[in-house]
Formats: C-alpha cells, structure tokens, sequence
C-alpha cells in the first residue's frame, strides 16, 4: 500500500487541520507537486542543484575507529553534514523552492529552530533570486546568534517571534499565520515531514534522496543491506528520508532517536514519540506532547533542532506498527556522542545527529560484527561547538537555557 | 436548543429588518467569573449570539489580542471542563444561544464520545472549530447532529465555488464568513472584493451568513450589513474588556449594536 492515501492519511496519522484559508492552497502545492513529481525537466533540475550545488551525492563512511571503540556491530555514517550549508535541510529546501518557483510564487517563508533549516531557505532563495523571510523564536536567535547573522547575509529577513516558548513550534505558529494573511503570493516552505497534507509526504520525498544514495553505498560497499538505520527525530525528516527507502525490506530494522533533554521523568524532554500521546497540532494528527486537557506543553532540548512537541505522522504511524522503534536520548549521552565521534573520526556532528550516534553507542556494543549499522549524521556541529563549550564549562548537570 | 436556538436569534433580527450581533469572548479571561457576567451584560446590551473561545496554547487562526487572552485564560486554569460548567450556570440566567469556539485538539482529547452529550447537557447550542476543515470534520459533525447542535463551518475568501457549496450542505445554524486572509484582530477598513465574496458565499446557501474577522468599528459593520444577517466582533470587545473592563466592552458592544 502506498502512503499516505490521497487524504494525507498514514493510517489514522496525518490529513489537513488548518484553517480554512489555506484549504486551497494546500490543494495547489498537492497538485502542483504531483506534476512536478512525473516531469522529467522539474526532476532533470532538482538532480542538477543536488549534484552541482549541494555536493551529492555524500559519502557513506565506514566508521573504523568508532566501530573498533564500540567494539560491536560495523557502524557507518551517512555524510549529510557534507551537504553545502551543512545539513540534510538542503535537499528539501531546493525541491519546495523549484516547485514554488514553478508555481509562480516570488516569497518564501520558513519557521527554522536551529536556524539550519533557516538558512537553507534563506540559501535557496539567494540562488533562485526570491523574497525571503524566517521566523524564529526570539530564545532561538539568542542561541543561535550565528545562524540569524548568516541568513542575512544571504539576503533573508529574520523576524524573530515573542509568543509562546519563543521557540520552533511559535515559530510555525507564526509562519502559518502569515501564510494565512499572504496565501495568494507566498509559498510556505516547511523544514521538516510535519504539517498538513501534502507537506510530510512532499518533504520525505525530497529527503529520500539520502536513503537511496545509502541503499546503492552500502550494496557496493558490502554487498548487502544493512541491519539497523538509526537517525535522529525532531519533525523527522531526516529519519524518514533514509527510512523510507528501506521500508519494504523487513530486515532492516529503524531506530529513531528522541530528544529526552534531562530525562523523561523530569517533564523537560521533547519526546513525542515516547512520552508523548496523539493529538492535532500544526495541521496534522500525530503523537504531540501536551497535558490532560489537550494544551501543548513547553518541550526541552540541549538541542535546538530537536526541541519541538510534535512529530512527522508518518513517523506516528510506523511506530503503531511496529516497523520502527524511537528511543529516547539525555542531553548528556548526545554530549558524550559529540565528544567521542570528534576524538574518534575527526567529524563534529550536529547535536541534534550527535542523539543518532549516541544511540548507535548504545546499541553496537551488545551486536555482533557481522551486523551493520548505518547511523544520519544529519548536519555538522560548527553551529553548537560555543554552545557545547559553555555546557561542558558549567560541568554536567545544567545543561542549556 | 442548539440549531433551533441559533436559527431563532437569526429569524427574530430579520423580522425586525435587522442584523444579529455575535460577540467573541475568551472564556477565563480575566476569569471565568467575569466571563459569565460579561455574557449577562452583553445580552442584555442586545448582543444576539456569544461565542466563547475555548483557550488553546497555540492559536494559529487567531492574531495578538485573543492570542494574549487565551494565554491569561490558560495561565488561569481555564479548560472545557470549567467552561462546560460556567454554561450549565448561565443557561438558567440568559437564553441567547451559545456556541463554543475550539480549536480541535482540546476537544479531541476530551473525547468525542462523550463531548456532544456533555455540550448539549450544559446548554451549548453550536461548536466553531476553525482548524477542522470540511474533509476531517465528519467524525465531529455525526456526534453533534446526533444531539441536534450546530456545526458551524468556516468559509474564506478564497475557498472556490464548488467547495462554498459542499461547505454548505453540511453545515448548520450559520455560515461564520471570514472576512478576509489573514488572522483575528481589528483592522481599520473593509477587506477589497469582500461584497463579491459574500454574493458568492450566498449563492450557495440558505442559511444565514455571518462576517467576522477584523471588525471593530461601527461603520464598518454598518457598511457589511447589507451583504449578511450577522456581525461577527472578537478583538475589539476582548482587547475592551482587558483594558477597560465590562463597562468598556459595554460600550463597544452597544456602539455596534446601534450600527445594524
Ligand atoms: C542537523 C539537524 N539534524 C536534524 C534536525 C531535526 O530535524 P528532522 O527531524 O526533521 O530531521 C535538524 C533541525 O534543525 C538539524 O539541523
């Protein structure tokens, strides 16, 4: 069965809950993007901006030293950090911009919590000489100084947002209203496989790039599939575009590693998957965390890319089934990761990744070395090394804002 | 009761060649004590319908004033059980129809199974849900039919022709008219193209339509009368109550009320 069906629907998961104004447009972008999807010229130019723009395809690294350190299964790493603007946001930034640009829109808008996402917008815009404004939470362009001074360079508004938590989901509130306000001449470009119809389908499309590029490495590489995907979970997009390739092959077991920020049991965790129950948030109905009368409570991550209360419904739905398994990560075991993938392999990984490769820590011990691993290593760490240094300064137990 | 109570508020303005009046409140601001007596006085003060907003945390519909008021009202405890129970007392004292408005998710989690027969058993006469379009809105429709209150459906002025009319047939009570693209908040003028919007929105029912969305002024309403049988006001009687208290939301109230 192919999912979602042409309601937006992964079994119970997904569909469209958003006002009414946007009804129309959400039909649009569906109809533009099924066209787009059957003509050769659209997918002859998003392959020509990956290949020649982006830097795809990304390696598929084995990783000796970690995998002799764990001592355990063979571990490797699928390179999105290499992606131009350093993370696995691109691919989906470049697909949406092409199809707006398609579709005649002039304006881009994106929410962005890291700021990776943002800056891929604000990168994609640049390139496709479009209009281009990011909202971000006004607690996120503190944290993340950096990223708001690089999405103006390239030529983007940030427009910092004050409501709620001032993080990613008033961000999203804040972009969906003023996609609202100005359907008729901008294209909302959503960062992750949330939203309403068809935006989780649309975006692990773009995303599934990754696992089919790993499908073919790790065939040459060793001639077989591998054991265990393991990617990191905030939205979900790069977890379901290296999933999603893989889903038909019952031997290849997914892992999705969640942020437990200081652990579950102290309420301060973005976890929607594991400690999270389902609801309709931002235009879909997924697992969310939220309290007894359906309010949405404030969520926590060390890592701003993971810190959001809802998930993919895809994601929802391959849980229920069972065809994959989340887990949650503390802030201090994707620390520790962040600090042994640098020591061991040279590489700084993102800390929202740094949570996949403290999973793939957990797990490649107890598996023997006939099994192998393949770890998203999403985005690089540049963006969170100051952050981490502050962390590791105030010693273990406060990690964070 | 329900549909029959709303449709009776409509039919009594028209036999009077009048416009009803609908006014937003958000239920728990400042509290739930003051909401109850805000609803006294505005009926008394010739408001026809009250909406009461059930506060959400994330109210992507709604622009900065209802924004901040649900935040105090959630700050304040306020959540549907509390509001159920505020009808229940005000069903003795007032007899205008009251509807709710809520985003889906508090009502989902407070289950469908049981939230009609609770909604009837306190005296709500209609549900707005304005992040539940036509397409995922039939579970909820069936349990509201089945106790006979009104799903009120949002339109907008760029839903299509075809769809006002499938909009329509399923809907009930009235027709809530979003004035323009854009979010709650009281805006200085009309929306451009808002009289072609209404014809087309008329053409494709008999039920009465009414126009919210950025209303505040007197004139304003005033000038959109012709074109609909009810007023929809929010933010101007919120942000009045928040700054001025139940005199000021009086008086916006009654401002309108001579308006149409
Ligand atoms: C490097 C990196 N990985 C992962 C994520 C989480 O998003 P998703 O779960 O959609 O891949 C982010 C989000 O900002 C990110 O920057």
């Amino acid at each position: 069965m192919v999912l979602p069906d042409s309601r937006g629907h992964f079994g119970p998961y997904g569909g469209r809950f958003v006002p009414e104004t946007l009804m129309p447009a959400l039909k649009e972008i569906e109809k533009a993007y099924r066209e787009a999807r059957e003509d050769p010229t659209f997918q002859r130019e998003l392959k020509y901006y990956l290949e020649q723009y982006a830097g795809r395809p990304t390696p598929l690294y084995f990783a000796a030293n970690l995998t002799r350190h764990l001592g355990g299964a063979r571990v490797y790493l699928k390179r999105e950090d290499l992606n131009h603007t350093g993370s696995h946001k691109l691919n989906n930034a470049l697909g949406q911009a092409l199809l707006a640009r398609r579709m005649g829109k002039k304006r881009l808008i994106a929410e962005t919590g890291a700021g990776q996402h943002g800056v891929a917008t604000a990168t994609v815009a640049a390139l496709l000489g479009m209009e281009c404004e990011i909202y971000m939470g006004e607690e996120d362009t503190r944290r993340q100084a950096l990223n708001v001074f690089r999405m103006e360079l390239l030529g983007a508004r940030v427009i910092p947002v004050a409501a709620g938590s001032c993080t990613l989901k008033d961000a999203v509130n804040e972009a969906l209203r003023d996609w609202v306000t100005n359907v008729r001449t901008t294209y909302y470009l959503i960062g992750s496989v949330v939203g309403p119809h068809p935006y989780p389908m649309m975006v692990r499309d773009f995303q599934a790039v990754i696992g089919e590029e790993t499908r073919q490495q790790v065939l040459e590489a060793s001639g077989r599939l591998p054991d265990h995907l393991i990617a990191c979970v905030g939205g979900g997009s790069n977890a379901m575009g290296l999933f999603y390739p893989f889903i038909q092959d019952a031997g290849v077991k997914m892992w999705g590693a969640e942020a437990a920020g200081r652990g579950l049991k102290t309420g301060r965790h973005a976890a929607s998957l594991t400690a999270g129950r389902p609801g309709v948030f931002q235009g879909s109905y997924s697992y969310i965390v939220q309290d007894e009368n359906g309010q949405i409570k404030p969520v926590y991550s060390l890592s701003a890319g993971l810190d959001y209360p809802g998930v993919g419904p895809e994601h929802s739905y391959l849980k229920d089934s069972g065809r994959a398994t989340y887990m949650a990560i503390t802030d201090a075991e994707a620390l520790e990761a962040f600090q042994l993938l640098s020591r061991t392999e040279g590489i700084i990984p993102a800390l929202e990744s740094a949570h996949a490769v403290a999973l793939a820590m957990k797990m490649a011990p107890g598996l023997s070395q006939e099994e192998i691993i393949i770890v998203n290593l999403s985005g690089r760490g540049d963006k969170d090394v100051q952050q981490v240094e502050a962390v590791l300064q105030e010693g273990g137990e406060n990690h964070g804002c | 009761m329900g549909v029959e109570r709303i449709s009776a508020a409509f039919a009594a303005r028209e036999k009077e060649g009048r416009k009803a009046l609908i006014v937003y409140l958000c239920a728990g601001d400042p509290s739930l004590e003051v909401t109850a007596a805000a609803v006294q006085e505005l009926a008394a003060a010739g408001v026809d319908i009250i909406e009461l907003g059930v506060p959400f945390s994330d109210p992507v519909a709604d622009g900065p004033v209802i924004q901040a008021a649900s935040t105090r009202a959630l700050a304040r405890g306020t959540n549907l059980r509390k509001i159920l129970d505020l009808v229940k007392n005000l069903r003795s004292r007032v007899s205008l129809p009251l509807v709710l408005m809520s985003y889906y998710n508090p009502l989902l989690q407070y289950g469908l199974a049981g939230l009609a027969a609770d909604l009837a058993a306190a005296g709500v006469d209609g549900l707005i849900v304005p992040d539940l379009p036509l397409e995922e809105s039939a579970p909820l429709r069936e349990k509201l039919e089945a106790v006979k209150l009104a799903a009120i459906p949002l339109v907008a002025p760029t839903t299509p022709a075809e769809r006002l009319q499938q909009i329509a047939a399923a809907a009930q009570g009235f027709i809530y008219c979003v004035s323009l693209t854009g979010v709650t908040g009281a805006r200085e003028s009309l929306p451009p193209g808002i009289a072609a919007y209404l014809a087309r929105v008329r053409e494709a029912t008999d039920l009465p339509l009414g126009v919210g969305f950025g209303i505040s002024h007197p004139e304003q309403a005033r000038l959109l009368a012709p074109l609909c049988d009810g007023i929809i006001v929010g933010s101007a009687v919120v942000r009045a109550l928040h700054e001025g208290g139940l005199p000021a939301a009086v008086e916006v109230v009654q401002s309108l009320r001579q308006a149409i």
